[in-house]
């Protein structure tokens, strides 16, 4: 359970580029490989936000799937799984396109 | 769909119904709203989210360069006998070797215990000691523990890390590889339930195997399934216990010493 500590990471992000402005909505893009639990990351950012600055703002998880594209076959992949493994030939010579997403993407402003 | 526009200063966003926000702020000092009844503006950021940890790790890395130490990151579930590994592993290196650890537990000294009088230089680092019970080192955990290391009179730091299998793999600390212990106990699917660990890794100890012949447990399907998810990853079989493969362990840790 990591993410309390992502949490604070992100907030500090947040308050980094934030400028003085009051801070509504921070959107955050988690790939599938990195095992966060966006529904505990939204519940810790309420629990570590309160009384702050940032109490009150909206985290916004967009969850990105992990893919991978087959160098043999050329197929790409939705991976349901976490192996490596190409779904049209079963060929483990595959490059990984997404999934490791691990990003504050924006934030939303308004006047504080 | 809200309305979505574009401003003069290039950002775009979309103001979908139901966030209960005023558009009749005045939002002078926040990018050109010029013709617009707007809400927030949304400003771009496109930054990793854990890339404060990576520049604590990076200046531990430049420490850990000029002291001219090689280390390793060693993780592992709770139970896998990480402790006991490196017990066998300083017997075997103590003479030839100058070894430090760090040793990461969220709470006791009771692996630090085991592991003093063994020609090593330990390092405790209490996860629940000011870190809020930490489930894993971080990078700003790892530096609290190097003043306590003669790191300019070691070869190799090995980081004994929370017994952990998720959080610990996101967090580098600067180490030069990681490694991780398994036990045959834990069951053939864990690769596949834990990617982010066993994709981490140059090293899987797969320990325990002393205990093989009483277990159900399927070597090859493990061994596939870790394949699958990290192909070219290495692999040594070992019995902390009766010290089967231990050599073969050290040889690795040695060689990195070397590299």
């Amino acid at each position: 359970m990591h993410e309390l500590s992502l949490c604070r990471s992100i907030a500090g992000i947040a308050g980094d580029h934030s400028a003085g402005h009051s801070v509504e909505r921070v959107r955050v893009r988690i790939g599938a490989l990195r095992q966060v639990v966006p529904e505990t990351l939204v519940y810790c950012w309420g629990v570590l936000n309160e009384g702050t600055d940032l109490a009150g703002s909206t985290l916004e998880v967009e969850h990105v799937p992990a893919a991978i594209d087959c160098t043999a076959c050329g197929a790409h992949t939705l991976l349901m799984l976490p192996a490596l493994r190409c779904g049209t030939c079963n060929s483990s010579d595959v490059v990984l396109v997404s999934g490791e997403e691990f990003l504050v993407t924006s934030l939303d402003l308004t006047e504080a | 769909m809200g309305r979505f526009h574009r401003h003069a200063d290039g950002t775009a966003h979309d103001h979908s119904g139901g966030d209960g926000h005023d558009h009749d702020d005045d939002h002078r000092d926040v990018g050109d709203h010029s013709g617009y009844d707007s809400g927030p503006l949304r400003v771009e950021v496109l930054e990793r989210i854990l890339g404060e940890n990576d520049r604590t790790a990076a200046a531990n890395a430049e420490d850990f360069a000029s002291a001219g130490v090689s280390v390793v990151n060693l993780m592992s579930s709770p139970g896998a006998g990480k402790t006991l590994l490196l017990q066998r592993t300083l017997e075997r290196l103590a003479s030839t070797t100058r070894v430090g650890i760090v040793e990461g537990d969220i709470e006791t000294s009771l692996d630090a215990d085991r592991l003093t009088g063994l020609g090593a230089a330990v390092s405790l680092v209490n996860t629940g000691n000011g870190f809020g019970g930490e489930c894993h080192l971080d990078a700003t955990m790892v530096r609290s523990a190097l003043p306590r290391l003669p790191l300019a009179d070691l070869d190799l730091v090995i980081i004994e890390n929370v017994g952990n299998l998720v959080c610990p793999a996101e967090f580098a600390v600067g180490e030069h590889t990681r490694a991780m212990v398994y036990s045959v106990t834990e069951g053939e699917e864990k690769p596949l339930k834990y990617p982010v660990m066993f994709r981490a890794v140059e090293m899987v100890v797969v320990n325990k195997v002393d205990l093989l012949p009483h277990l159900d447990f399927d070597l090859d399907l493990f061994l596939a399934n870790l394949a699958d998810v990290n192909p070219g990853v290495r692999t040594v079989l070992t019995s902390a216990r009766t010290g089967e493969g231990v050599d073969a362990w050290c040889a690795w840790l040695t060689g990195i010493t070397d590299s």
